[in-house]
């Protein structure tokens, strides 16, 4: 054996390439079948970062489709529900610089809003229901209606289809559980927002200066 | 002597702790107004259980806890309920949230209340439910409700009660322990039993306490609990701090002191389980420092819970040009009230009213981190503060988590180091606050999704379930006009199940109806027979009015009727004429024509039987009755049918040698065809005849029919039927009519022209 190796080293060579890569080939298949990945795990994390207000601002119809076309190429600024931390969360994912949003698409407000029925105008036509993406409003054929505050995620579909126009937007009160602390603002800002008396003169801002002048 | 460990890092600011601890615990007068916040604890907002305008008494249950995490709430003292709304609270934010507010009415009248003279003796769940009912949250300054701290899962082995008060200017637990120290033991002795007596007790104090250190001493002699003294570092009296420094375990991050077996509690917490378990007082009120150069007069008060914080000022002399920062809490952890109106709560141990060389009006301006590095050498929880400020301020908030931002305790050792003057408590809570409204929002969208996917899968259900029914129709459709296609050699094979196949078979059937020829002709033949044996009816009515000598309009109607019923019998003639050459070739026509050409001779069969069961019944009938109308009536009806019978078996006769000959001739075999002929034929012939021809075949008919009668007559009597009255009538009444026939003959004879004209007649 050892003698036919050394007598044919070209041969020998070759086999041993040959049985290694039959080797190496049987397991890297069976792996893809064993370990196949179904779907595309970047569309999850995607949508996993998106606000799933399911509002269709991104012109998707709803946050999946948005998710989908992300990991298709599309753009990352069209959610103005999620506003620049999904942008952001969006850039670090897909390690893209984080653009500013799109405007087009709408503007992001930080005051969270949800859709409320003046229930004495509500005449029952199920028009809401059948628009709300969540199933966030409850009630039934000529019957009033009412939306789940806690479930409603101000995504604004239920307004439009609304013949006797009675469904709004009002603003989520603020509580205080829900208060948190804001960051301190930049070592710039602070000192131009100390009272001109605590800060020397040079210090001072033109616009301050020309008060004074005033 | 006890091991003491240390803990890393740690600062030693300024105490300021003598101010205070000149004079005792003093108390108050009742405040104008008292305000309870429904929410002084840690979890979720008591109930209220009392309404607008209620008298309470002191120590009343004024709201009760809901859910797990939370706790109740007394009145202060005797009052009425003037308001349960809205009120500015001591938070940093400012905001308002629900309160009740009690006017006292002064006479401080306690509700009924009881305790338990031996404490010790009690199970752990009776004193732990006392500690629940009494609305007991840890008064450290946390508020975390009591009684849940007091229930772990695990098994207690130390329980420290905390009387280390490491803060600047805070003496409210030094005072307690100086002057309470019996009440603190008692509590710890009482804790110690709803946790199952655990082996270690101890207390750890701060040495710069002497006093309280020697009153806990000789409190605590002999009741197993240690009393340990330790050096003065702040924050040695954070709850992990504490446990390093008593025990030189280090809880891990994330995990609570229980997991290892330890649980703490503040001095002045272990006191009011005392006062609520021995003379059931709810936490009614709390001891709270005023304290601070904008204050003439600094100590220690009994507070009740509610009293607003200017009613305490008041009372102390507050100098509110010379404050220029109220705090509550200490200097190191505590924050600014927005409002002088703000009540003391559970969780208020100071009112530190800073003048301006305690606490400038202005923070001095914060400058750029030189990573100098000395905040994380004070930082008792072993972070990197540097690193979480940068994190912070660039929020990248997966990078200030991975640095445990969440093991910061907020003690404020780092700000006090900063020498750039960064206030790097604040953007830790600005992180916190933020990683958790993330958090928060992360699952709320993820409910949302949730809902938003089970709502599209209830939609593309139903979308489904409404194909799936269409298709189920449309090959329900086809196999059924597939089984018709194949021939309707076996439609027995097919036993309809669901109400769609039913409906679909039912529209293959009519279309099958339409398509196959079999079935038309079957259905032009069954037409020809009902308009056949139409004629047949018709002209039997005509002949009988022609017999009873009926005349006029009726007459008329009856000839019209069998007109039309003749050129309806014409039509379906020639339909099925036209119909037969078109599948003449067809094998199964064929058959079907078999079929209905064999029928002829049966049917006349089966019309015999029919007529002779008919007529035994009427005869059955006529023996029966007595009225001499019906019998009338009845007899003629037996007369048609005898007639009836009578052609039935003449054609049965006629077509007996016609039924062997060879079948596929249409134009003998059909029988019916031959049948509708003969009944033309002799209608025919009615209609030519002239009266007088008529009333002559109805003589010759009534003549035989007597003599049939006559004969059948005869056999009843012979046999002695019950017949015979019935047939002897008949026979009377058949020579009567043949006697008036004669008659009619007669007189017709005589005036035939008249006649004529009459029949002539449109």
């Amino acid at each position: 054996m050892i003698d036919l190796i050394v007598q044919n080293p070209l041969t020998a060579a070759l086999f041993a390439m040959v049985g290694l890569a039959v080797v190496f080939g049987a397991v890297l298949g069976f792996a893809a079948v064993k370990f196949k990945v179904e779907g595309n795990p970047i569309v999850e994390q995607i949508d996993a970062l998106l606000p799933q207000t399911q509002c269709g601002q991104c012109g998707y119809p709803g946050c999946r489709p948005y998710a989908e076309a992300i990991a298709n190429g599309d753009a990352i600024n069209k959610c103005p529900p999620g506003g620049q931390n999904t942008i952001s969360a969006l850039a670090t994912l897909l390690d893209v610089p984080a653009p500013e949003l799109d405007a087009e698409h709408g503007e992001a407000t930080d005051v969270k809003k949800v859709a409320y029925i003046r229930e004495a105008e509500c005449i029952g036509c199920t028009k809401c229901i059948q628009a709300c993406p969540v199933d966030a409003i409850l009630g039934a054929a000529k019957l009033m209606h009412t939306v789940i505050a806690s479930e409603c995620t101000g995504c604004d579909l239920c307004v439009e289809p609304c013949p006797v126009d009675c469904i709004e937007m009002r603003p989520l009160p603020q509580t205080i559980a829900e208060w948190r602390w804001e960051l301190p603002k930049p070592p710039g800002e602070q000192v131009r927002a100390l009272k001109s008396a605590d800060i020397i003169a040079t210090d001072r801002t033109g616009s301050e200066q020309g008060d004074r002048a005033a | 002597m006890r091991k003491i460990w240390d803990f890393h890092g740690g600062v030693h600011p300024q105490e300021n702790k003598r101010q205070s601890l000149a004079s005792g615990i003093a108390t108050l007068p009742l405040p104008e107004e008292l305000t309870l916040p429904l929410n002084q604890h840690t979890g979720a907002p008591a109930i209220p259980v009392v309404a607008l305008g209620d008298q309470v008494l002191k120590g009343q249950l004024i709201a009760e806890p809901v859910g797990m995490v939370s706790a109740a709430l007394h009145a202060p003292t005797s009052g009425v309920v003037t308001a349960i709304a809205d009120r500015q609270v001591p938070h940093p934010s400012g905001m308002s949230t629900t309160c009740i507010v009690i006017r006292p009415d002064g006479r401080d009248q306690w509700c009924d209340h009881q305790g338990l003279a031996e404490p010790l003796a009690a199970s752990g769940d009776q004193l732990l439910a006392r500690v629940r009912q009494a609305g007991i949250t840890g008064l450290g300054g946390a508020s975390f409700p009591t009684a849940v701290k007091l229930s772990p899962r695990q098994t207690i082995t130390t329980l420290i009660i905390n009387g280390t008060e490491c803060e600047p200017y805070i003496t409210a637990d030094d005072i307690l322990m100086r002057e309470r120290a019996e009440e603190i033991v008692a509590g710890a002795s009482i804790i110690a039993r709803i946790l199952g007596d655990p082996q270690t007790l101890l207390i750890g104090v701060e040495d710069n306490k002497p006093q309280a250190f020697e009153a806990l001493e000789a409190a605590a002699t002999g009741t197993g609990i240690e009393v340990v003294e330790f050096p003065t570092k702040y924050p040695s009296g954070g709850e992990k701090q504490l446990i390093e420094i008593l025990t030189g375990q280090q809880v891990p991050s994330g995990k609570l002191p229980a997991e290892l077996g330890i649980v703490c509690q503040n001095v002045g917490t272990a006191r009011a389980v005392y006062r609520a378990v021995v003379f059931g007082e709810p936490l009614i009120s709390r001891i709270t420092t005023v304290t601070g150069k904008a204050c003439a007069s600094n100590r220690n008060y009994e507070v009740l819970l509610g009293t607003p914080v200017s009613h305490l000022l008041a009372h102390s002399g507050f100098d509110p040009d010379r404050c220029t920062r109220l705090v509550m809490g200490g200097p190191m952890m505590g924050f600014t009230l927005p409002d002088l109106s703000v009540p003391v709560v559970k969780a208020s141990n100071c009112i530190l009213a800073c003048d301006a060389s305690e606490s400038p009006a202005v923070a001095p301006p914060q400058q750029a981190c030189i990573r100098c590095g000395l905040c994380a050498e004070a930082c008792p929880a072993t972070l990197l503060p540097q690193q979480l400020y940068w994190y912070s301020q660039a929020r990248d908030f997966d990078k200030v988590q991975a640095h445990d931002l969440f093991d910061c305790i907020e003690c404020g050792a780092c700000s006090y180091v900063c020498p750039s003057n960064i206030p790097l408590v604040q953007y830790y809570r600005a992180a916190k606050g933020e990683i958790r409204k993330l958090n928060g929002e992360k699952l709320k969208s993820d409910l949302a999704r949730q809902r938003f996917e089970s709502h599209q899968a209830r939609l593309e259900k139903a979308e489904a379930e409404k194909a799936a029914k269409r298709e189920a129709r449309r090959l329900a459709a086809e196999a059924a006009q597939a089984r018709v296609a194949d021939g309707a050699a076996d439609p027995g094979t097919h036993q309809p199940g669901s109400a769609d196949e039913l409906i679909a078979a039912a529209m293959a059937k009519a279309a099958a109806r339409k398509a196959s020829p079999e079935q038309q002709q079957a259905k032009l033949e069954r037409g020809l027979e009902l308009a056949t044996s139409r004629l047949a009816a018709a002209e039997s009515k005509l002949t009988e009015a022609h017999a009873n000598e009926v005349s006029g309009e009726p007459l008329e109607k009856l000839e019209a009727q069998a007109e039309e019923a003749r050129r309806k019998l014409e039509e379906a003639r020639r339909k099925l004429a036209e119909f037969k050459p078109q599948t003449s070739g067809d094998k199964q026509a064929a058959a079907v024509a078999d079929k209905i050409q064999a029928s002829p001779r049966e049917q006349l069969e089966a019309k015999v039987a029919t007529l002779t069961k008919t007529m035994a019944a009427a005869r059955e009938k006529l023996a029966a009755t007595d009225d001499d109308a019906i019998r009338a009536a009845l007899e003629q009806g037996l007369e048609k049918q005898r007639h009836k019978l009578a052609d039935a078996e003449q054609q049965l006769a006629e077509l007996g040698p016609e039924g062997d000959q060879q079948p596929g001739d249409p134009q003998i075999l059909d029988a019916a065809a031959a049948a509708i002929a003969r009944a033309q034929a002799r209608a025919a012939a009615a209609t030519e005849q002239s009266p007088a021809e008529k009333l002559e075949a109805s003589i010759e008919s009534l003549t035989s029919r007597i003599a049939k009668a006559r004969d059948k007559l005869a056999t009843a009597r012979g046999e002695g039927s019950e017949h015979v009255e019935v047939l002897q009538s008949s026979l009377d009444k058949l020579e009567a009519k043949l006697a008036s026939a004669r008659e009619q003959h007669r007189q017709l004879r005589d005036q035939p022209q008249h006649n004529e004209v009459e029949r002539s007649r449109p």
